[in-house]
């Protein structure tokens, strides 16, 4: 091509970028600049009428200058007159200068608008196609408001020319993703899915894009898309690489459309069509034979254009996760790639491994690869590489290998880049959780972590090594025992403190007996390490201190003095000091049984979901953490935790704490809601604003100590949602808003019932005349009275961070449908709230779980056989379709669970007895899930019609 | 796609696309993040990063550095080759393209752009077509003006 054509001829611009470029520093680019702007100004403002060539100088100047990263704020007006001009390079101009630098002035756009639309209909498709690259270019809504309906049009029209088509194609793409609700394609929609038809492979380039974002929203009405992208696939790979003429790249056909095409059927299922599948299969195994295939050349674009496409087939083929051969050879496939000398293959193959992992065809043989992975973490150079690498040992890891991974990784973590040990730290800890066989390796993991990597310890990861010490029993004395050693370090990380401060403080006396260890000790060890800390770390010292005092008798004395001193009972810190002051009392006047209940052992943390994996939910944001591995996490937290509540929710936690704050005294917390460090929030769960700020004033200072009100309150879904949670749990947060939380806790036996509610002030304002009540709506109110909720009247005045309880008695009289309504009313700084709550009581709470051999239970399923007994629902699955989980909720539900009685082992039978005053009910329920369709079918046959509905209708929510 | 940058090895910024609507602020910030981490990369590394919740795709060509930032779904390897291509439509157009004819024909690479990718897809992925249509449009050109600048070719 002659030179020519590089330039248009604007020899000012040339000049001009000459002498930008020849400036020494930026003060003489900033002046050569601002001269050129006050030269462009005074030509626009002059009364000499500028021609349109140097008009269009002037603004290539300005966007220049634009480019250069100035802000450019006059010449828009004489751009958008260059839009109509009748010269192309001047019009050219124009456009370019208004999709750089987009206004949102009205004005203008109306004017610009107004030239579009004059192109548009020119007729005269190298202007059609500027007007088109504008729009696709600025997509702004105003441009949508007046194009959207113009566009499909163009884009269908028979006389429309080819380059047109695909203009027109990817303009209303960009309209689609910025507004979609102006962009309809109704009666277009078959005419521009046959577009996949077409002759001219730029057009069908072009239009799948398209095609692929519609379906993506539309999927049903788009389908018709999959068996054309089928055939068009198929001619394509099985084409001589010479056919299709231009379209190849490097010796490959087609590869850009392929790869789109092969990303337009991963919105899809596998096709339905015997043929079309049998086609398309016979399309992948071709892409995977002729990765093997010797390259047909050297340079690096025909192996990145071939193995673009192996990788869009693997996706694809990883999205049906139905072939379990496509999958093992796709994963060998990798597993070649894992070791080539291409970091990118390298890279893409761990990326693409990590997906293939987590399907059950395919994870024994991604496993298989271990050892290579292993060495990618230790030996590649780059440090993205390696994080693909940890990545896959993460989605590889199992019981079988946990223990070697997770030690690779702590390995791994001593050198690991800073920018990726957080988030290391985070899944060494996930998965030293999720496969612990024995709690001790736990234990030590975690402790290693610290130890390793402790300023990338989150709170909730020492957190959650608390709560499982606490909850196990068998671990206790065993991590009593290593954080002891821990701390014999010379530099022991402050988070080490935090956990050995914890637990040496409940569990210190288990290994009190060895004179190494003996109780003062311990405490000299602790109090050296004091000095050190941080004062939220030096407050759960405190509380460590006076646990001390209630475990052994023998430190009293020295601990006493501890407190006694002016560091503490004087310390500028009012939390500290507070404590040191309290502590000092409460050990000095409490008597022996008072101080041991006080400072009983904390009672066993209520199960939720683990927080580390929420924090890495929340760290890699929503969807980076694949469904699997959420459900995965489910299952086996299960495990570790010994089942009972683990929904998303997880919110029993602060409810039942306070009702052992309640119901035992108190326990003494090791953080108080006054205290507004972070560490309050050690039972809290996401959310670390501690509940409410009392304040401390001298006067109330051991009320405080007693006062109740839980710390930070996790957030709960509002409305409704509340009740059906409750369907298969009976503790947790029912309802939380901005001002007050309300915890429930509930038992129930035969056809009786108590529930617990605890209302929260979130605020540190007074809630006023604070009432409640429980009516019971339709058919609970009826003459038959089918629940009796009794209750008593609570105090008007609820102070700021303060919690009151309430007991609900409740008694089953008959079956019922409707949830009685909670209702409440107090005033909060002059205003009125006024709330209503659906109580979570339902039917199913009146379980009696009945077990039965398989011979009973079909015999009493036949005899229930007459259809008004039977309700039915299919429906599809909404949760986690996971046994353990499964399994959990149907216990949950109140019925027995039985096992070997279905002669299909996939299938749930369930058995029990409603009980009510007045009659009981048998029910017998089947659960068939189908994982590879994602459905459920649920029968319930009862001894009465009205129950069967109402249980099927709880249910069917509930999976 | 959601935006393409080039720049220069000295981190001066050549080309910019942006697909998406973004302030001028927020682009100024990405562009200088994104200069910054990649020219901090040493060569043979792998050409592909992860970058807030988008990937990174870069290439270097001579003291160029092609820069593609696409989503979570979109295939790497195929957008290593969509910078390639554009590479061989600016060395065709210019006949052996180097940094100065995009800097002295800012608006020219700006065009080629938009004839290969709109909207961020390829709308033409033939060499063929592509330099047709812009050859077509330096047709309707009227005036010519001959510049003659001397650079150092670096391809």
């Amino acid at each position: 091509m002659p030179a020519v054509s590089k330039g248009d001829g604007m020899r000012g611009l040339a000049v001009f970028i000459s002498d930008i470029r020849n400036c020494k520093s930026k003060e003489a680019e900033i002046k050569r600049i601002n001269k050129e702007l006050a030269n462009i100004r005074s030509k626009f403002k002059g009364d000499k009428a500028l021609d349109g060539y140097s008009k269009k100088k002037y603004v290539c100047k300005l966007l220049f200058i634009f480019l250069l990263g100035h802000d450019i704020d006059f010449g828009h007006m004489e751009a958008v007159n260059l839009l109509s001009s009748n010269k192309y390079t001047e019009k050219q101009i124009g456009y370019l200068f208004i999709s750089v630098l987009v206004n949102s002035n009205s004005e203008l756009i109306r004017l610009i608008n107004n030239a579009i639309k004059n192109d548009l209909s020119s007729r005269n498709p190298t202007f059609m196609c500027l007007a088109l690259h504008c729009i696709a270019n600025v997509g702004s809504r105003e441009m949508a408001e007046a194009f959207a309906s113009e566009i499909p049009r163009i884009l269908v029209a028979g006389d429309t020319m080819d380059s047109v088509k695909q203009s027109a194609a990817l303009c209303l793409l960009r309209l689609y993703k910025t507004s979609p609700d102006l962009v309809l394609m109704g009666e277009w929609t078959s005419r521009v899915v046959h577009l996949l038809n077409d002759q001219h492979m730029g057009v069908v380039t072009a239009a799948i894009s398209l095609i692929t974002c519609l379906s993506q929203k539309n999927p049903d009405e788009f389908k018709t898309c999959v068996s054309l992208a089928v055939s068009r696939l198929s001619r394509i790979v099985s084409s001589a690489s010479t056919d299709l003429q231009d379209y190849t790249y490097y010796f490959v056909p087609a590869p850009w459309l392929s790869c789109k095409l092969l990303r337009l059927l991963q919105c899809y299922p596998p096709p339905e069509d015997g043929a079309v599948k049998g086609r398309l299969v016979e399309c992948l195994e071709t892409i995977l034979n002729k990765a093997q295939e010797p390259p047909k050349s050297k340079k690096v674009q025909h192996s990145n254009a071939k193995n673009a496409i192996l990788f869009e087939a693997i996706s694809l083929i990883i999205h049906y996760d139905s072939e379990p051969n496509l999958l093992v050879r796709a994963c060998n496939q990798l597993g070649q790639f894992l070791q080539h000398r291409e970091t990118n293959l390298r890279y893409l193959a761990l990326e693409s491994m990590c997906t293939l992992a987590s399907s059950e065809f395919s994870h024994e043989a991604v496993k298989t690869h271990i050892e290579t992975v292993i060495n990618a973490l230790k030996t590649e150079r780059d440090v993205s590489v390696r994080q693909r690498a940890a990545d896959l040992l993460y989605a590889m890891c199992d019981r079988s290998n946990a223990k070697q991974i997770v030690a690779e990784m702590l390995s791994y973590l001593e050198t690991a880049d800073y920018s990726i040990r957080e988030e290391m730290v985070l899944k060494v800890a996930i998965l030293a959780e999720k496969y612990a066989v024995d709690y001790s390796w736990y234990v030590d993991t975690i402790l290693n972590l610290i130890r390793i990597a402790g300023d990338y310890v989150s709170e909730e990861v020492w957190y959650r090594v608390i709560q499982i010490v606490i909850n196990r029993d068998d671990v206790q004395g065993y991590a009593a025992k290593t954080v002891f050693e821990a701390l014999q370090a010379p530099a022991c990380h402050e988070n080490m403190v935090k956990v050995g401060g914890y637990i040496l403080g409940e569990f210190g006396n288990l290994i009190a007996g060895d004179p190494r260890s003996s109780p003062l000790v311990q405490f000299n060890l602790l109090h050296s390490k004091f000095h050190l800390c941080s004062v939220p770390t030096r407050a759960l010292l405190l509380s460590a201190y006076i646990k001390f005092i209630n475990l052994f008798p023998e430190t009293k004395a020295t601990i006493q003095e501890v407190l006694r001193c002016d560091s503490q009972i004087r310390n500028s810190d009012v939390e500290l000091q507070q404590r040191a002051v309290e502590y000092l009392k409460l050990s000095s006047i409490a008597s022996t049984d008072v101080l041991a209940t006080v400072l009983e052992e904390m009672p066993p943390f209520p199960e939720r979901e683990s927080s580390i994996l929420a924090k890495l939910k929340k760290k890699k944001g929503p969807g980076a953490v694949s469904v699997t591995e959420l459900e995965d996490s489910k299952r086996e937290g299960g495990e570790l935790n010994g089942g009972g509540d683990r929904g998303p929710d997880t919110s029993a936690m602060s409810a039942s704490n306070a009702v052992s704050r309640h119901s035992v005294t108190s326990n003494l917390s090791y953080v108080f809601q006054s205290t507004p460090s972070p560490s309050a929030d050690l039972l809290g769960i996401r959310s670390s604003a501690p509940a409410g700020t009392a304040p401390a004033s001298a006067g109330n200072l051991l009320v405080d100590v007693f006062s109740e009100a839980g710390p930070a309150a996790p957030s709960a879904a509002v409305n409704d949602d509340g009740f059906l949670r409750f369907v298969c749990k009976n503790n947790g947060v029912l309802f939380e808003n901005q001002l007050l939380q309300i915890g429930i806790k509930s038992e129930y036996r035969q056809n009786l019932g108590r529930m617990y509610l605890f209302y929260g002030n979130k605020t540190s304002v007074q809630f006023a005349s604070f009432t409640t009540s429980v009516s019971c709506p339709g058919e609970l109110q009826s003459h038959i009275l089918s629940l009796n909720v009794q209750t008593k009247q609570v105090e008007p005045l609820v102070e700021g961070g303060a919690q009151i309880q309430q007991v609900l008695n409740i008694e089953c009289l008959t079956d019922f449908s409707d949830a009685p309504l909670l209702n409440i009313k107090f005033r909060y700084g002059g205003a009125l709230q006024n709330l209503t709550l659906k109580l979570p009581v339902t039917i199913n709470k009146f379980f009696q779980p009945t077990e039965m051999s398989s011979h009973d239970f079909f015999q009493r399923w036949k005899q229930l056989s007459q259809p008004q007994q039977e309700a039915q629902k299919i429906f599809k699955a909404n949760h986690s379709m996971d046994t353990e989980v499964l399994k959990a909720k149907l216990l949950g539900l109140g019925t027995a669970l039985l096992d070997n009685v279905d002669p299909n082992p996939e299938n749930y039978v369930c058995a029990g007895v409603i009980q009510t005053k007045g009659q009981q009910v048998g029910c017998l329920l089947r659960l068939e899930p189908n994982a590879q369709a994602q459905m459920y079918r649920l029968t319930l046959r009862c001894s009465k019609d009205s129950v069967s509905r109402r249980l099927c209708e709880l249910l069917a929510e509930q999976f | 796609m959601q935006f393409m940058l080039l720049f220069s090895r000295q981190g001066k910024l050549r080309l910019q696309k942006w697909y998406v609507p973004l302030s001028d602020k927020e682009k100024k910030k990405i562009t200088r993040e994104l200069v910054q981490t990649v020219l901090a990369r040493k060569p043979k590394m792998c050409s592909f990063l992860e970058w807030r919740d988008l990937k990174i795709v870069y290439k270097r060509y001579a003291s160029l550095y092609f820069c593609c930032a696409i989503e979570d779904q979109d295939n790497e390897l195929i957008t290593l080759e969509i910078i390639h291509r554009y590479v061989e439509l600016l060395d065709k157009y210019f006949g052996s393209v180097c940094e100065l004819d995009i800097i002295f024909n800012f608006e020219k690479a700006y065009f080629i752009l938009d004839e290969f990718l709109l909207g961020g897809e390829a709308q033409e992925t033939s060499k063929k077509n592509v330099l047709k249509a812009i050859e077509q449009a330096d047709l309707l050109q009227e005036v010519r003006h001959l510049i003659k600048i001397t650079v150092d070719k670096v391809f």
